[in-house]
């Protein structure tokens, strides 16, 4: 009888203390959400859907860009079905806009609360709750107890959790699966065609539990994400700056 | 009166009031009425008749207060009893008279109980309220009408039974039409020319033709739970185990009439005689008791049993019709998805309130900020499709704020922009996209939106609202694109 390799056998071991983490435990789906490279970076190349993911955006711009992010994948996890929530104490999303990047506006129920307090003690209520496909949190500050908590809670049901810091204090330490940044990059057009084309942005995993932390280019359009590498986006960009000055 | 003080009992007495500057006798005992002294005359003259009668002063609005607590007292006899100002109480006593066995003696038991109390009484007994008003107090000795034969038993009656206005009556009288047989066979036409049509909507209340609504002093409550305690109950653990008991009748019952409720009421009477209540709302018709139970015990925190609750009510003062499963087929979410969905938005709300959740429908608007409108419910859909031919931005800024451009040509956009004392230079552009005012709803400048890149790769929506020869026109940034 052959021994199993070494490799193997730390393979299974990995498997199980991810499970043990509360990160994809067997019997999830495990089907790609079309975020290509990006998915790699995660332990076992699977996004992590009952986990919190932790977004941060220090200036108007990127946030909007994380949200726009934020709907491109909630397009992918949402799948045409359920429904998710948004929870948020400063909310600026105009709904319409959500339909132009995929998610059906009306799946979306909104939540506007006056303080965090609140909106953590909401998103904590929403992830419980089954039958949401994920809740999205907008909020300033999260505590490395808070996000242990919602994570706890996460473990129980099988819905996604964005927390979407906006303008934070300081970038603290937490509890969450991964640290997102997302910063908008020139648009994905034809040379010489006007207007300002798809969103694209630079996709900046800064922190992954137990995975890869790396930099990306990403872009949307009507079909789904679309990647670049680092340098046809750098030409992509000059030509698109030196089509209209 | 004479029940209060029985040295009364026998004694012949009146009660007066001021009236148009005379003291005029508003009630007189049994006694008194054979003496001749009847309401309606003033006190001067009733002293001449008899002048050791003791004359006592009217206190007003203690016979409506006396005649409501009567009917209140009724409802023993019938769940719908109410009270006909001024003198009067109505009994709607279908399907109880069977409890006393039979009309008779349900009658002769109210009579009996009442006069003991030292009320003079009469009663009587009918298909509809006019002809049982009629008979009670102008009849004979018939109590009981039987069905169909209203106006036939009215028919030796004055006219005045009809409950018709004096002028009506004295009008009759004058005609020498003094009982109600004399004219009831008239041709209607004729007697509403000369009488109005106010005779003939009584006779019609009189043969059920016209319906007579009463008002029952105590509404009647479909769905409500009563649990009374033998030991008064001040502990959480109590109440919670109270407020299960109710729920799981309710819901049974609402279960049973495929029903679910909408808003629910616990009344909790304390043993000093407080009561308090606390209230809850669904966002979606619900009979599950558990779902419901979470929703109070978010609110019982409230209550303050100091001795205890002696008697628990929970009344359900909303009720709709639950939809069935069927109509899932033509929803795009499945309705067990749904109903999850709606028991954590009643926990959201009985938290914080309906205003803090939004769910949007497209309006068929152009105008930015009104191109989206609140879903009345998580089940409502949308009607018309959202727009995707034109570029929106993710974020709306909810007050366009006002920048600084430089703009190289009339209707060309914007070669740079200062927000927030920011420079940023245009590298990519498009529009204009012109919105015009909406004139219907609002007056001002149209608006010519364009959608901007800086050579960082961020992307603005702007716009200028109104020409730009115009004088007056602004620049504004309204939001930021993904």
């Amino acid at each position: 009888m052959n021994q199993p390799s070494k490799q193997d056998i730390v393979q299974q071991l990995r498997t199980r203390i991810l499970a043990m983490q509360g990160i994809n435990k067997p019997g999830n789906d495990h089907c790609s959400i079309g975020l290509g490279d990006i998915e790699k970076a995660f332990p076992e190349g699977i996004f992590p859907k009952n986990a919190i993911h932790e977004f941060t955006s220090h200036e108007p711009e990127s946030a909007a860009a994380t949200s726009g992010f934020l709907s491109c994948l909630l397009h992918s996890l949402m799948n045409r079905k359920g429904f998710c929530l948004w929870v948020s104490s400063r909310r600026m999303i105009f709904p319409p806009a959500l339909k132009l990047l995929g998610i059906n506006p009306e799946c979306v129920i909104f939540v506007d609360l006056q303080n965090d307090k609140d909106v953590l003690w909401v998103v904590e209520e929403g992830l419980r709750c089954s039958a949401l496909v994920a809740v999205v949190g907008e909020l300033k500050e999260l505590t490395f107890a808070q996000s242990r908590r919602l994570q706890l809670t996460i473990e129980e049901s099988n819905v996604t959790g964005f927390i979407h810091r906006v303008l934070p204090k300081s970038e603290n330490t937490t509890a969450c699966a991964a640290r997102w940044k997302i910063s908008p990059l020139s648009g994905i057009i034809e040379p010489g065609l006007p207007g300002i084309g798809f969103p694209r942005w630079r996709v900046e995993l800064a922190k992954v539990k137990n995975g890869r932390p790396g930099t990306w280019e990403l872009g949307w359009t009507p079909t789904g994400f679309e990647h670049f590498s680092k340098t046809s986006s750098k030409t992509d960009n000059t030509e698109g700056a030196a089509q209209y000055a | 009166m004479a029940r209060r003080d029985a040295k009364l009992k026998n004694e012949p007495f009146i009660l007066y009031a001021p009236e148009r500057g005379r003291m005029v006798i508003k009630a007189s005992s049994k006694s008194a009425h054979s003496k001749g002294i009847f309401p309606g005359m003033v006190v001067a003259d009733c002293r001449a008749i008899f002048p050791d009668i003791t004359v006592m002063e009217y206190p007003a609005g203690k016979a409506e207060q006396l005649l409501e607590a009567l009917a209140l007292w009724c409802v023993r006899f019938t769940p719908i009893s109410a009270t006909d100002l001024p003198d009067g109480i109505v009994l709607d006593c279908s399907g109880c008279t069977h409890l006393w066995q039979g009309d008779e003696s349900y009658i002769a038991h109210i009579l009996k109980r009442l006069e003991n109390f030292g009320y003079h009484v009469r009663a009587a007994m009918a298909d509809t309220v006019a002809s049982a008003w009629a008979v009670s107090r102008y009849g004979k000795n018939q109590t009981i009408i039987p069905t169909g034969e209203q106006l036939s038993a009215l028919l030796d009656l004055p006219a005045a039974a009809l409950r018709l206005e004096y002028t009506i009556t004295e009008k009759l009288e004058k005609l020498g039409l003094n009982k109600i047989g004399q004219f009831a066979n008239l041709p209607r036409t004729a007697l509403r020319k000369r009488f109005g049509i106010e005779l003939l909507k009584r006779l019609d209340q009189v043969s059920g033709f016209e319906m007579e609504f009463v008002q029952p002093v105590q509404p009647p409550k479909q769905y409500l739970e009563r649990l009374t305690c033998l030991e008064p109950i001040s502990t959480a653990k109590g109440i919670e185990i109270g407020l299960e008991r109710l729920l799981n009748t309710l819901c049974e019952r609402l279960a049973s009439e495929g029903k679910g409720l909408r808003i629910a009421t616990l009344r909790c009477h304390r043993i000093d005689g407080d009561e308090q209540e606390i209230r809850v709302g669904t966002n979606l018709p619900s009979r599950s008791a558990r779902h419901l139970m979470k929703l109070f015990e978010l609110k019982t925190s409230q209550l303050q049993p100091d001795l205890g609750f002696e008697l628990f009510e929970l009344e359900a003062n909303a009720v709709e019709p639950l939809a069935f499963d069927q109509t899932a087929m033509w929803v795009e979410t499945n309705t067990a998805d749904t109903s999850a969905v709606a028991e954590l938005l009643d926990k959201i709300v009985s938290k914080r309130g309906i205003k803090v959740i939004h769910r949007y429908l497209p309006a068929e608007h152009y105008w930015p900020e009104r191109s989206y409108e609140l879903a009345s419910s998580i089940n409502a859909k949308k009607e018309i499709e959202w727009r995707i031919d034109q570029p929106r931005p993710i974020h709306l800024l909810p007050i366009p704020h006002v920048i600084e451009v430089t703009v190289p040509l009339p209707d060309y956009p914007p070669m740079l922009f200062f927000y927030k004392g920011q420079r940023h230079q245009i590298k990519k552009a498009d529009g204009p996209e012109r919105v015009e005012q909406e004139w219907w709803l609002q007056q001002g400048e149209f608006r010519d939106y364009y959608c901007v890149e800086d050579e960082e790769g961020k992307r603005y929506w702007l716009f200028r609202s109104g020409h730009i020869d115009g004088g007056n026109s602004r620049w504004y940034i309204h939001g930021f694109f993904a």
